[in-house]
């Protein structure tokens, strides 16, 4: 019981880990940009789709494949903000809405024409399949491999948010325009990076999620929901708020899916509206 | 916002707000009480000819006319909270859906009566609707958003668990819907069909634009542009929301059930997310903030529907994403506002000669 109880404990860390590295770049635009970006999961979809591509038709190894799949995404959302999303910053949030949902529906419906309506499969190296024994617990190889490399991500996003020079444009950014504006930061292209470098984290995230996620033409529009949930629940603008909140909602889904699968999803949502309402602004406020 | 130039009074000279209007009016406002005129123009009375005209003209496609009318008083609910009162809200067919299945279930279990059975679902998405919406006026946009989703995402979970109850993914059916006033019976033309959600849609209509027409649907508007403002008038915000939203929420069941009753078939997908997300898209495509806005998008929504998808699912979706991306960055205001603009240009061009 308790063997298992840590099974599932791990395999939610592990998921939600996973949401947390698609998330996190959603997080950094909406607390920046103040933009509800609906379209987040199809930069997702799009570095699987690139990592799928990779992985069969050019026979690249995997491990190659997730720096593709990273700059492929961070590409697309770099055209796509300098083309469209900057004009809608200081748009109202019903016309982002409508517009992340119309991207979604045409990255859905593109989806379907090139690659068809099936789920991808994907076949990982030897060294990443089966169990491994750690700690006395038999856990999938696949999950430590995802944990660890979302940790690695995760400390130099931290780095580089804290320590470099570019972090401090984007921590200045994020406070005050105008003022980081006037002491000749080009609020803009910090603007254009860093929704790059979290459109090209969401495509590292569905590459490296396939096995875990699955990969098909909706995935933007069912796993929405879970990435808009860590924002909201965790609180826009932070990298500490969403990992709590991946982490917490990704336990919880799978331990409801495992525990009790008649009821399935309900405890997520459940759990959802509840954080909600005690944490209308999510469970970690950015310091003004 | 043509709500905004209707609210300011004919004598007004330059447009004024809301609160500015409300706090110090004009000796010529007061004797007009800035009431809007409420009588049905010319251009009204034909919009509701076009339904009967309809019916003659295109006798073969009255399934599809009064699905158009069933989804139009659908988008009709959603216009109260989103285009007056300005919740954006990503769940509404939570709403339709619980209508929709409290009428199927009434009907599969004994209870046939359709005007009885729309008015329990009436009832039953109201009553849930009032209780969403204390959740709902507590958050600001983002939240407002995700609590709605999260609730139709809910419901739509339940529904497809409680196979038992509700028949999962395969949908209720075995609906035994008796006679219209124990006389009419639905026939397979779609006739008397046609008539009930006409009837419905049209009286309900007529009710709704008399409620935004009057003070209260005013303060919504005024909710909308202002929010910090209203309670300096004495406006209980939250409570004014609250009233809108189980209002929206009882048509949205009302539509629901009509759906239900007409096609004798309750699908999963009355509870889905793509329900809501379209039903957005026709209320901006037709133009929000206008009730007619809602009617019309449904129309040029589900007609082209109808057309496109006839030829390709999929890439119906990507002309529909494309339109909304086209919509949001171009065309603000939709077909009604568009047409609006034109007729303003048209009009001022007139003056100026």
């Amino acid at each position: 019981m308790l063997a298992n109880f840590a099974g599932v404990l791990f395999d939610g860390i592990a998921y939600g880990s996973l949401l947390f590295l698609i998330s996190v770049g959603l997080s950094v635009t909406m607390g920046m940009m103040n933009f509800i970006n609906l379209a987040h999961g199809a930069f997702a979809m799009l570095g699987g789709y690139v990592s799928v591509t990779v992985l069969s038709a050019l026979g690249v190894p995997f491990l190659a494949s997730l720096p593709l799949a990273f700059i492929a995404s961070a590409l697309v959302g770099l055209v796509l903000e300098r083309l469209l999303y900057r004009r809608l910053y200081k748009a109202s949030h019903l016309d982002q809405v409508l517009f992340s949902i119309g991207l979604t529906f045409m990255s859905v419906a593109a989806a379907t024409y090139f690659f068809g309506p099936t789920q991808q499969p994907v076949t990982l190296p030897e060294w990443l399949r089966g169990q491994v024994h750690v700690l006395g617990l038999d856990v999938g190889a696949y999950r430590l491999f995802l944990i660890g490399v979302v940790v690695l991500v995760t400390v130099a996003l931290g780095l580089l948010i804290e320590r470099t020079r570019f972090g401090a444009q984007i921590r200045a950014s994020v406070d005050n325009q105008t003022a980081s504006a006037g002491l000749g930061i080009n609020v803009s292209l910090v603007f254009s990076l860093t929704f790059a470098l979290g459109s090209g984290l969401a495509g590292l995230g569905g590459g490296l999620g396939i096995d875990v996620l699955g990969l098909d033409p909706t995935f933007p529009i069912k796993y929405m929901v879970y990435f808009l949930l860590v924002v909201a629940v965790g609180g826009a603008g932070t990298i500490k708020g969403p990992l709590l909140a991946a982490i917490i909602l990704g336990v919880f889904d799978v331990a409801g899916k495992y525990y009790v699968p008649e009821i399935g999803a309900f405890v997520i949502y459940a759990l959802m509206v509840v954080l909600l309402i005690l944490f209308p602004a999510g469970l970690i406020r950015r310091k003004a | 916002m043509s709500a905004m130039t209707d609210i300011v009074s004919p004598n007004a000279s330059q447009p004024v707000s809301i609160a500015k209007t409300a706090m110090t009016p004009t000796p010529a406002s007061r004797t007009h009480l800035n009431l809007p005129n409420d009588r049905w123009k010319p251009m009204e009375i034909a919009f509701w000819l076009l339904p009967v005209i309809a019916y003659f003209a295109f006798p073969g496609y009255l399934v599809l006319i009064s699905q158009i009318m069933i989804i139009g008083l659908f988008a009709l609910s959603l216009d109260l909270i989103l285009g007056y009162a300005g919740i954006v809200s990503l769940g509404h067919a939570a709403f339709f859906g619980l209508g929709a299945y409290t009428a199927g279930l009434l009907a599969v279990h004994g209870w046939g009566e359709p005007v009885s059975g729309l008015l329990a679902a009436a009832v039953v998405a109201g009553v849930f609707g009032f209780i969403v919406s204390f959740l709902v006026v507590r958050g600001q946009d983002l939240t407002r958003l995700m609590v709605t989703l999260g609730i139709c995402l809910m419901l739509h979970e339940a529904a497809n668990k409680a196979s038992w109850l509700t028949g999962g993914v395969d949908g209720l059916s075995g609906m035994m819907v008796g006679n219209l006033f124990g006389v009419f019976e639905f026939d397979l033309n779609g006739t008397v069909a046609f008539w009930y959600s006409f009837a419905v849609l049209f009286v309900l209509f007529v009710v709704l634009r008399r409620m935004v027409k009057s003070p209260f649907g005013l303060s919504l508007i005024g909710i909308r542009e202002g929010v910090r403002r209203m309670p300096s008038l004495g406006v209980n915000v939250n409570r004014r929301l609250i009233a809108i939203f189980t209002v929206s929420a009882t048509i949205a069941g009302i539509a629901g059930a009509l759906l239900a009753q007409t096609t004798q078939f309750v699908g999963l997908d009355s509870l889905g997310f793509p329900r809501s997300a379209e039903l957005l898209i026709m209320l901006v495509l037709g133009g929000t903030g206008r009730l007619y806005g809602a009617l019309v998008g449904a129309a040029v929504f589900m007609v082209a529907q109808d057309y496109i998808s006839g030829l390709n699912p999929a890439y119906w979706q990507f002309y529909i994403g494309l339109l909304l991306v086209f919509i949001v960055l171009f065309a603000r205001g939709g077909i009604l506002g568009g047409l609006e603009k034109l007729a303003a240009g048209f009009k001022s061009k007139k003056e100026a000669v």
